[in-house]
């Protein structure tokens, strides 16, 4: 047996994006809520190379690229705005950085 | 064999992400998430997808969490500290999670029967005019597709990224007075 159904690719995608979605609701720490976002960010890119196999059509490897890319640039924006939140505040948690609630 | 190596790394990946919710350092959680990458990248491999595979280690394990683990040391961030967190949300939320991935895998076995499924190097594509039959998401094909179909997402995809740059540059220098 050395065939994989093509469902269990799937599954694991959506329970790594259960897993982000439980991360980025329950933590409290800036920076890991920002991981969780890229693991949910990763889950989807399995299930685009999963359905690009399913197809035969090399356009789901290049939606996974663009999404890297995007998620590149992201990062790069996100942890220059906590750098800022940080300097300014001096703290990591969610939960205190809340100047727009009121 | 195919079966056993997926086995491996998709419990690999599912134990990292659960380690990087879980864990309350942020530097746990880093190098839990670059686990999950890693053993992405493998079965990225077993789908054929060779150049997205590379790109997965060398952009994400390699670029976005190296820049993470920087942040991390220079905010000097340490464990979470926990105050009013309700054991409510955890008790509802954890329970409803489960039946909503329960729910999707049951619909995903539905809609995709036990005879679709996927073995190394079964991803094909038709051999590009002039070559010899390759591998379908190798970097030959996926730079053919990248440079002729997605010409004008990959433009853009550099305006995004000059963009990005100044943006970093301007929110995290320092005030100049």
């Amino acid at each position: 047996m050395s065939e994989i159904p093509i469902s269990w690719f799937l599954t694991l995608s959506a329970i790594l994006f259960a897993l982000g979605v439980a991360g980025f609701l329950f933590r409290r720490n800036i920076i890991t809520v920002f991981m969780s976002i890229e693991l949910m960010l990763n889950a989807v890119n399995l299930s685009f190379i999963t359905f690009s196999y399913k197809l035969q059509k090399v356009d789901g490897h290049l939606l996974a690229f663009f999404v890297m890319v995007v998620a590149a640039a992201e990062a790069a924006v996100g942890l220059a705005i906590i750098l800022t939140v940080f300097k300014n505040r001096a703290t990591l948690n969610i939960d205190e950085i809340d100047s727009m609630k009121n | 064999m195919d079966v056993i190596l997926f086995l491996i790394f998709a419990i690999i990946a599912v134990v990292c992400a659960i380690n990087v919710v879980v864990q309350t350092h942020p530097i746990s959680s880093a190098i839990s998430l670059v686990g999950v990458m890693g053993s992405l990248a493998v079965l990225y491999l077993l789908l054929g997808a060779e150049f997205i595979a590379a790109a997965q280690v060398i952009v994400y394990a390699g670029a976005i969490m190296v820049l993470f683990v920087f942040v991390i040391m220079l905010l000097n961030a340490g464990a979470e500290t926990k105050k009013g967190q309700s054991t409510m949300a955890l008790f509802l939320g954890v329970p409803l999670l489960a039946g909503l991935l329960i729910v999707m895998s049951w619909y995903l076995q539905g809609w995709f029967p036990a005879n679709t499924t996927v073995h190394f190097g079964g991803f094909s594509l038709p051999a590009l005019p002039g070559k010899v039959a390759e591998s379908g998401g190798s970097a030959h094909q996926v730079g053919m597709a990248l440079f002729t179909t997605y010409l004008l997402p990959f433009e853009v995809t550099s305006v995004l990224i000059l963009i990005a740059i100044l943006g970093a540059i301007v929110l995290a220098r320092k005030e100049m007075d």
